[in-house]
């Protein structure tokens, strides 16, 4: 009630007050939504050999039980290892898509828009085993090359939105300010252009990158025992045993995260600045 | 962040039309070539697409395939999933789900849209937090976490047992399964109804109070038809998601729970039966296009671009 009135007295036709009922139960549902995530945090510094919540005292006895077998670590790191190789890949193809969209005219442009999203919307699964019956005569199942080129083709869509929506809300008279002051159009693209877009570019590549190191459902099809990446050995972990363990590994998983999350997020405003100051 | 990007998206549509308007054709293609590098650049798609042929389409071609030939021409593996009560149960109850899941997200994500939109936009930047943060994170993870609080001996029945109440069983059955796909979706509803409150203007809503409308005729009359296309276009991205999922069910819902895609997984994986697995996927494929469809012609025939914008969003 408060903080309505506050609002109001500051006159803003462009706000409307919400009932203390609303906010209540949106509190409640934004609770819901972050608690889950905040369990799984303290429970991995646990030094029960159960899950306990709150932890009665700490340790970091299952971190110790990540790193020192059983595949935790060996799958953390091929987990990386796919999601930068399969994001690198989706970046590149996918931004030169983004350009081959926006800055040329033809028929069917967006029929070719939508067959670059088309696997964002089919469901997982059915591109999981699309893709499992492809692989196993080529003998790409539990490989790492055919889990990078799997998680290549659901994060390049990713990829192609972000920098697509980036290049549309890009002032092209930058690049014709450069143009006519001589530079030549690929110094103007490379030089201007890409340094624009690079947040749009990299917020793409985060995405796939996330999409590849947080994919279940392919990997449990394109995975086996030598190539296991860190989702699918938590999906064959909570089938066997709840201990911490798979609390911390979990851990890790957000922490990579919410790490690659702030970069990005400090990396943007560096380059706001940065761009703020060329053009001031 | 996605909703700056929508936003961005859909200033820059609405600005190209007026400059279309401005010049005739043959002098604006000129002044285009003239105004950019890389342009008519059509070349550049050359590598996404054949990824996409190659790794996506060629793929679901040859699943059809598998459905359809036996090693002859085929209808069985159809026949036998359409003439099966279990298995048509098994679809219905995968529909009821979504459906269900849709409107429990409607439900609890609309109240949030409409609190966060109400504030000013730095402070909703850190309201969305909230929501964005559990998007982000690992649907595995998440649904670990579910496993751990709703668990016979997890937190919730050990908070409720101080209570003296349970221990009450929670999951591997619907309600884990509820709690569980509500939880991962709820996001992908608020992120597209907030994104259609922000463009109504508010000032429509005073408008109608100052002409005598009550604050709740005001709401009803006036700002909940405006929010409609993102409530549309959240409950198609999550009616959709929700017909496919296969992980959440799966380890938070029991035998009775079972969706498509965990029927398909058993017939893959268990069973063996490549083809009846295929023409099980085959069906979902075309349930959800279908969907697809007819939601956009819905949004389409509301006339809304900002639900397209939501849609776009993931």
């Amino acid at each position: 009630m408060i903080s309505g009135r506050a609002r109001r007295s500051r006159n803003d036709v462009r706000t409307y007050r919400v009932p203390l009922v609303v906010w209540i139960i949106a509190g409640l549902v934004l609770f819901f939504l972050v608690f889950p995530i905040f369990v799984v945090i303290p429970i991995s510094f646990s030094a029960a050999n159960f899950l306990q919540f709150p932890p009665k005292s700490l340790s970091l006895r299952w971190y110790g039980a990540y790193a020192s077998g059983h595949g935790w670590v060996e799958a953390t790191i091929l987990s990386a290892e796919v999601a930068v190789v399969a994001s690198a890949f989706a970046t590149a193809i996918g931004t030169a898509a983004a350009f081959g969209l926006i800055r040329s005219d033809f028929p069917m442009k967006k029929a070719i828009y939508g067959a670059l999203l088309s696997p964002l919307i089919v469901p997982s699964i059915i591109t999981a085993i699309a893709l499992y019956f492809l692989f196993a005569p080529l003998h790409l199942i539990d490989s790492f090359a055919g889990l990078v080129l799997a998680h290549t083709v659901l994060g390049l869509p990713l990829v192609v939105v972000v920098v697509a929506a980036s290049l549309r809300g890009f002032d092209m008279a930058f690049e014709r300010a450069a143009m006519s002051l001589g530079a030549a159009p690929w110094t103007a693209l490379r030089r201007v252009t890409l340094p624009l877009i690079a947040p749009g570019i990299a917020t793409g590549a985060l995405l796939a990158f996330l999409a590849s190191f947080d994919e279940v459902v392919v990997a449990i099809f394109l995975s086996g025992t030598n190539a296991v990446t860190l989702p699918k050995k938590i999906w064959e972990g909570v089938w066997l045993e709840i201990t911490p363990v798979i609390a911390a590994a979990s851990t890790v998983v957000i922490a990579v995260t919410v790490a690659l999350f702030t970069a990005l997020e400090v990396m943007r405003r560096r380059s706001e600045s940065t761009t703020g100051h060329a053009l001031r | 962040m996605s909703l700056t990007i929508a936003r961005s998206e859909r200033s820059a549509t609405t600005r190209s039309p007026d400059v279309r308007a401005a010049a005739p054709k043959g002098m604006l293609a000129v002044a285009r070539r003239r105004r950019q590098s890389l342009q008519n650049s059509r070349w550049l798609l050359v590598p996404a697409l054949a990824v996409v042929m190659l790794l996506f389409a060629l793929p679901l071609v040859r699943m059809l395939w598998l459905s359809l030939f036996d090693p002859g021409f085929t209808l069985a593996h159809y026949a036998d999933f359409l003439g099966s009560g279990t298995y048509l149960r098994v679809m219905f109850n995968t529909v009821a789900l979504a459906f269900n899941v849709s409107m429990l997200c409607v439900l609890l994500g609309y109240p949030v849209a409409y609190a966060i939109n109400s504030t000013s936009p730095s402070t909703r930047r850190l309201f969305l937090i909230p929501v964005m943060l559990p998007y982000l994170t690992s649907l595995m993870v998440r649904t670990y976490a579910w496993m751990v609080l709703l668990g016979t001996h997890g937190m919730v029945n050990n908070f409720l047992s101080l209570l003296g109440l349970g221990p009450y069983r929670l999951i591997n059955n619907s309600l884990g399964v509820y709690i569980g796909m509500v939880h991962v979706l709820l996001p992908l509803m608020i992120l597209p109804i907030v994104n259609a409150m922000q463009n109504i203007d508010i000032r429509l809503v005073h408008a109608a109070e100052g002409l005598g409308a009550t604050r709740w005729q005001a709401f009803i009359r006036v700002f909940a038809p405006l929010s409609l296309p993102g409530v549309a276009a959240g409950s198609c991205l999550v009616f959709i998601i929700s017909l496919g999922f296969f992980i959440t069910p799966a380890l938070l819902g029991a035998l009775e729970n079972m969706t498509v895609s965990m029927l398909i997984e058993n017939q893959v994986g268990v069973a063996l039966n490549w083809g009846f697995a295929a023409a099980i996927g085959i069906v979902l494929l075309v349930a959800t296009m279908a969907t697809l469809a007819l939601a956009m012609l819905v949004v389409k025939a509301a006339g809304s671009r900002m639900a397209s914008g939501g849609v776009r969003l993931v």
